[in-house]
C-alpha cells in the first residue's frame, strides 16, 4: 500500500473521448503560437546560399563546439547547484535554512548579461581585484596567473549562477512533495541517507529536475548578451554575425531553424528515455518529512553549500551594482524612471497572465487528449524558449506585417480606405512575442504540476459523475494552484529581463527598464546602467519572494 | 425613468464630444516618426530642441540597425516610420539597397552636408563623423614607431595589440575600407598578420581595449575616438586615469587618411510626414545640432568651423579617408568573410 512510483502501462487507455471541437481548438492555438517558429522554419525551404560553404570552412565548427561545451558546462553547473541546494533546504534543518529557502531564488532576478558585466568589472585584468593584487605584489602583466573571467569557463559560471534557480525551484518542489513513506521505506530497508537520495528521491524527482534543466539549457542556447560580451563564438552569435555581418537573413534564419531542430531532438530524447514510465505516487499519506537536523561539520557544509550560489549569484553582483548606482543615480534617475518601471511591470504582468492562460490550456488539452498530433503541436509551440529573442521578434514581425498589409490592400481595393498596420508595432505584437518566447516556461511548470495528478483521480471523479470541466474545477485546480503561481511568476521575471524582442517590437516612445539598461551598457556606460538594472533586480525580487511563500504555503497545507 | 435615461444619454454624448475634442489636436498636431539606432540619450535632447523650435512632435523607437531595418522592410508601405537613423554608413547603404529609403533633394542639405558624407541621390545624409584611429600607451610606445593601419601587421607588434571582436560594425567598416582601397587578398594577408599580433583574443568593447592597454596588457589599440573622449571626461577616476595613459595617433596621414564612418539618416519610402522629416534632417545638420554632437558625445561635426569639445580639439587635426562611404556597405560582407578566414574572432 505504500507509495512507490509505478509504471502505468495502460496509460493510453485512460483518455476520455473529447469533443472534437476542443481538440481542434488546441491544435489551432498551437498553430498560432507556433507561427513565428514555423516562419523561421519556412526559411529552410529556401535554397542554401554560398554563405553555408563559407561558414562550414571557417567558423561553424567553432559555433557548434562552443555551444555544446557551454550547454554541457551549464547543465552540470545548474544540476550541481540546483539539486544539492534543493535537497539540503528541503530535507535538512540548519541555521539560516528559512532564509535560504527563498533567497536561493534571488539570482533568477539577475539578467545574465548584467552579472557578466559586473564580474568583468570586478575581476578583469584592469578591474579592482587584479589591480590591487598588482599593487600589493608589484607584478605586471604576464607575471602571474589569474583566471580569465571572459572565457568559456567564465560564461559557464555566469550562466550557471543565474540559471540554477530553475532546477532548484522545480527540484525542491518535487522533493517537498515526495511522500515521506517512500523515503522511510528506503531507510527501513537499510539504505543510508545518501543512498536514499540517490536511489529513491532523485529518480522520483527526475521529471521535475529535467524540466528545470531543460529551461536552463534552452535559455543558455538563446543567450546572446553574455557570450557576445565575453567574445565566445556560439551558435547564437553566429546567427547574428551571419545576419548582420554577412547580411544574409536567409542563412541566419536557417541557422536558427537548425538550433530549433537540435532542441526538439533533445526534448524528444529525454521523453524517449523515460518512455512509458510515469512518476505518480499512489500513496495517500502526505505527512511532512521530519527534517534531518545537521550538526557540526555537516551543518557547516550545508550552510556553505547554500551560501555559495547566493553569494556569487546575487550578493556580490548586486553589491557592485549598488556601488555603481549610488554614484550615478543622481544623474540618471529622473521622472521618466517611474514610467520605465511601470511599463516594465505592466508588460511583465500582462505577459505572465496571457502566457499562463495559453500554457494551461495547452498542457491540459495535451493531458486529456494526448494523441500524436496534439503532442507534436504542443512541443513545437514550446520551442520558442531556445530561440534568441531577436529571431522570435522577426518571426512575429513577418506574419503580423503580412496580415496587416494584406488586410490593408484588400480594404483599399474594396472601400478605397487604408486600414494601415493594425497589429504591427503595437503592444499586442510584443505580448504575443513574449508568449511565444516564454510559453515553454509555463508549459514545463504546469505539466510538472499536472504530473502530480494521478489518472486514477480523474477516473474516480468521472465515475462519480463529474464532467471534465467539473473535474478541472474541483480536483485539478486545487492541486495545480502552486504550479500555476510558479509558472506565472517565472514568466513575469523572464519578461522583466527580456531585451531583444522588446527592443525590436515596441511601439513609439515606449521604453522599459531592460531597454534603458541595454542602451547605457551598450554605450559602455556600465556604472550609469546600474540604477536601471538594479531596479529590474528589485522588481524581480518581489515575485521571487511570493513564489517561495507560495511553495512553502502549498507544502504546509499538506501537513 | 425616461428622464433618467435621457440624462444618461446626454452624459454619454458629451463624454464622446470631450474625447473627440481631446483627441483631435493630437491628430492634427504636426509630428514625425523615427526609427533610430542611436541610443535615446544620444538623440533625444536634440529631438526635444527640434520640437521646441518647430512645434513638431517627434516619436521615437530606438533599437539595433538591422532589426529596425527588418521591421521597416516588413511593414512596407504602411510603415509609420518617416526616418531611419543609423550609427554607420554601411547600414544606410544596406537600407538603400533594400529599397526602403526615398531620395531627398534639398538645397539646404546639399549645402550643409559635404558630398562625401551623403548619398549622391540623397537617399541618406551623414550627421556626425566617427573616426577610428590608433591609440598608444605613451609609456611604452613612441609615436614615430607608428605609421599606418597596414603597419600594425608588422611582427614587431607581436602580443602588443588590443582590438575588439570582428562582430563589431566599426571593425567591419575599417576592413571594408581597406578592401576598397586595395583588394581582398592583400587585406586578408594584413588581417592574418594583425591577428598574429593580438595580445589577447578580442573581448569587450572599445573602452575595454583602453583599460587593458592602460593596465599593461597591450601597447596599441584601435578605437573610436568618442569612447576615449568619454573616458577622459568620466566621473570615475579609474576611467580617466586609464585613458590619460594613451594618446591618439592618426594613421595613414601620408596616404589616404584615417578611417572614418558617419552616423546618418534617410527618409523612408513610406513616410507620411515627409516635409517634417526633411525639416528634422536639416535641423540635425544645422550648426546648433552639429555643435551638440561635438560637445556632448565628442563626435566630429560633418563640417569644419563648428565648435568642438576641448577633448576633441586636444586629439589634434587629421586627414580623413575620403572614400565614398557607401563602399563600406558594399564590402561589408566580404570584410566579415575575410576576418572569419583570418581567425579574427
Amino acid at each position: 500500500m505504500n507509495s512507490i512510483p509505478i509504471t502505468h502501462q495502460l496509460h493510453s487507455a485512460q483518455h476520455w473521448n473529447l469533443k472534437p471541437g476542443w481538440r481542434t481548438a488546441i491544435v489551432l492555438v498551437a498553430l498560432v503560437v507556433a507561427m513565428p517558429i514555423l516562419t523561421v522554419f519556412g526559411f529552410l525551404l529556401q535554397p542554401a546560399t554560398d554563405v553555408w560553404q563559407h561558414l562550414a570552412h571557417t567558423s561553424l565548427p567553432d559555433y557548434v563546439v562552443n555551444s555544446l561545451l557551454l550547454m554541457l558546462g551549464v547543465g552540470v553547473g545548474t544540476l550541481l547547484l540546483g539539486v544539492s541546494t534543493a535537497w539540503v533546504s528541503a530535507t535538512c534543518e540548519f541555521p539560516g535554512r528559512r532564509v535560504f529557502e527563498w533567497a536561493l531564488l534571488l539570482p533568477m532576478a539577475m539578467p545574465a548579461y548584467i552579472i557578466a558585466y559586473t564580474y568583468t568589472g570586478l575581476f578583469d585584468f584592469a578591474g579592482p581585484v587584479q589591480s590591487a593584487l598588482r599593487e600589493l605584489t608589484g607584478w605586471g602583466y604576464g607575471d602571474y596567473w589569474f583566471p580569465n573571467i571572459r572565457s568559456l569557463p567564465g560564461a559557464i559560471i555566469m550562466l550557471s549562477l543565474v540559471l540554477y534557480p530553475y532546477v532548484y525551484l522545480l527540484a525542491r518542489a518535487a522533493f517537498l512533495e515526495q511522500s515521506v513513506c517512500v523515503l522511510e521505506v528506503s531507510r527501513t530497508l537499510g539504505a543510508t541517507p545518501m543512498h536514499t537520495f540517490l536511489r529513491v528521491a532523485l529518480p522520483m524527482a527526475r521529471p521535475a529536475i529535467i524540466a528545470g534543466l531543460l529551461l536552463a539549457l534552452m535559455e543558455t542556447l538563446a543567450d546572446y548578451g553574455t557570450v557576445q560580451y565575453f567574445g565566445i563564438s556560439t551558435f547564437t552569435t553566429g546567427i547574428f554575425r551571419t545576419w548582420f555581418g554577412l547580411g544574409d537573413a536567409v542563412a541566419a534564419a536557417q541557422l536558427s531553424a537548425l538550433l530549433m531542430v537540435f532542441v526538439f531532438v533533445l526534448i524528444m530524447l529525454e521523453r524517449w528515455s523515460r518512455r512509458a514510465a510515469r512518476y505518480h505516487e499512489t500513496g495517500q499519506r502526505k505527512r511532512s518529512l521530519p527534517r534531518h537536523r545537521l550538526t557540526g561539520w555537516r551543518m557547516a557544509v550545508g550552510f556553505a553549500l547554500c551560501l555559495t550560489p547566493l553569494l556569487f549569484g546575487f550578493v556580490l553582483p548586486a553589491g557592485q551594482l549598488l556601488v555603481w548606482a549610488m554614484r550615478t543615480a543622481p544623474n540618471v534617475v529622473d521622472a521618466s524612471f517611474l514610467r520605465l518601471t511601470l511599463n516594465s511591470l505592466s508588460l511583465a504582468g500582462s505577459a505572465a497572465l496571457v502566457t499562463l492562460a495559453v500554457g494551461l490550456f495547452m498542457a491540459y488539452g495535451r493531458r486529456l487528449h494526448g494523441d500524436r498530433t496534439v503532442q507534436f503541436a504542443v512541443r513545437v509551440a514550446g520551442l520558442g524558449y531556445a530561440i534568441p529573442g531577436t529571431v522570435i521578434a522577426v518571426g512575429v514581425m513577418i506574419p503580423f506585417a503580412w496580415l496587416d498589409n494584406a488586410l490593408d490592400t484588400w480594404m483599399r481595393a474594396q472601400f478605397g480606405w487604408s486600414s494601415g498596420l493594425l497589429l504591427s508595432g503595437t503592444l499586442i505584437a510584443l505580448l504575443f512575442a513574449y508568449m511565444v518566447r516564454f510559453l515553454a516556461v509555463a508549459l514545463q511548470t504546469v505539466e510538472a504540476g499536472l504530473g502530480k495528478i494521478r489518472p486514477s483521480m480523474d477516473d474516480a471523479a468521472r465515475v462519480l459523475g463529474h464532467s471534465p470541466s467539473q473535474v478541472l474545477k474541483r480536483v485539478h485546480m486545487p492541486i495545480l494552484r502552486g504550479s500555476l503561481i510558479t509558472a506565472m511568476l517565472l514568466v513575469f521575471v523572464d519578461v522583466l529581463k527580456e531585451l531583444p524582442a522588446t527592443l525590436v517590437l515596441r511601439p513609439f516612445n515606449f521604453n522599459t527598464l531592460a531597454v534603458r539598461t541595454y542602451e547605457l551598457a551598450a554605450d559602455e556606460r556600465l556604472a550609469d546602467a546600474a540604477s536601471a538594472s538594479l531596479t529590474i533586480v528589485l522588481a524581480g525580487i518581489i515575485p521571487v519572494i511570493l513564489l517561495s511563500r507560495s511553495i512553502t504555503h502549498a507544502r504546509s497545507r499538506h501537513e | 425613468m425616461g428622464m433618467h435615461k435621457y440624462q444618461k444619454y446626454r452624459v454619454g454624448v458629451s463624454a464622446i464630444l470631450v474625447l473627440c475634442a481631446l483627441a483631435s489636436p493630437l491628430q492634427a498636431a504636426e509630428e514625425v516618426n523615427i526609427y533610430s539606432a542611436r541610443k535615446e540619450d544620444l538623440i533625444k535632447p536634440l529631438l526635444d530642441k527640434f520640437t521646441g523650435t518647430t512645434g513638431i512632435k517627434v516619436n521615437l523607437v530606438t533599437g539595433k540597425e538591422d532589426a529596425l531595418l527588418e521591421r521597416l522592410k516588413n511593414e512596407g508601405r504602411n510603415s509609420p516610420a518617416d526616418l531611419l537613423l543609423t550609427s554607420d554608413a554601411g547600414r544606410l547603404h544596406r537600407a538603400q539597397e533594400a529599397g526602403v529609403l526615398a531620395p531627398v533633394n534639398s538645397a539646404v542639405l546639399n549645402a550643409l552636408v559635404p558630398a562625401n558624407y551623403r548619398d549622391p541621390q540623397g537617399h541618406w545624409f551623414g550627421l556626425s563623423v566617427r573616426a577610428r584611429p590608433i591609440a598608444y600607451v605613451t609609456e611604452r610606445v613612441h609615436a614615430n614607431e607608428l605609421s599606418s593601419y597596414e603597419a600594425l601587421a608588422d611582427p614587431k607588434w607581436k602580443g602588443r595589440i588590443c582590438i575588439r571582436s570582428s562582430d563589431n560594425i566599426y571593425n567591419q567598416s575599417l576592413v571594408a575600407s581597406m578592401i576598397a582601397h586595395s583588394d581582398v587578398a592583400a587585406t586578408e594577408t594584413w588581417a592574418k598578420g594583425l591577428v598574429a599580433n593580438f595580445a589577447r583574443p578580442p573581448v569587450g568593447g572599445d573602452r575595454d581595449q583602453v583599460l587593458a592597454a592602460a593596465a599593461g596588457q597591450c601597447d596599441v589599440v584601435v578605437i573610436n575616438t568618442y569612447y576615449l573622449a568619454a573616458m577622459l571626461n568620466d566621473e570615475d577616476s579609474a576611467q580617466r586615469e586609464a585613458a590619460q595613459k594613451l594618446k591618439v595617433f592618426w594613421p595613414n596621414q601620408q596616404d589616404r587618411g584615417a578611417h572614418v564612418n558617419v552616423s546618418g539618416i534617410g527618409v523612408t519610402v513610406a513616410a507620411r510626414h515627409r516635409d517634417n522629416a526633411v525639416k528634422l534632417i536639416e535641423f540635425l545638420a544645422s550648426d546648433e545640432a552639429q555643435a551638440w554632437y561635438a560637445e556632448v558625445n565628442h563626435e566630429y561635426p560633418i563640417r569644419a568651423n563648428i565648435a568642438m569639445s576641448k577633448t576633441l580639439t586636444g586629439f589634434g587635426t587629421f586627414k580623413s579617408d575620403s572614400l565614398g562611404l557607401h563602399q563600406l556597405g558594399q564590402y561589408n560582407a566580404e570584410a566579415v568573410r575575410l576576418m572569419d578566414r583570418a581567425g579574427w574572432k
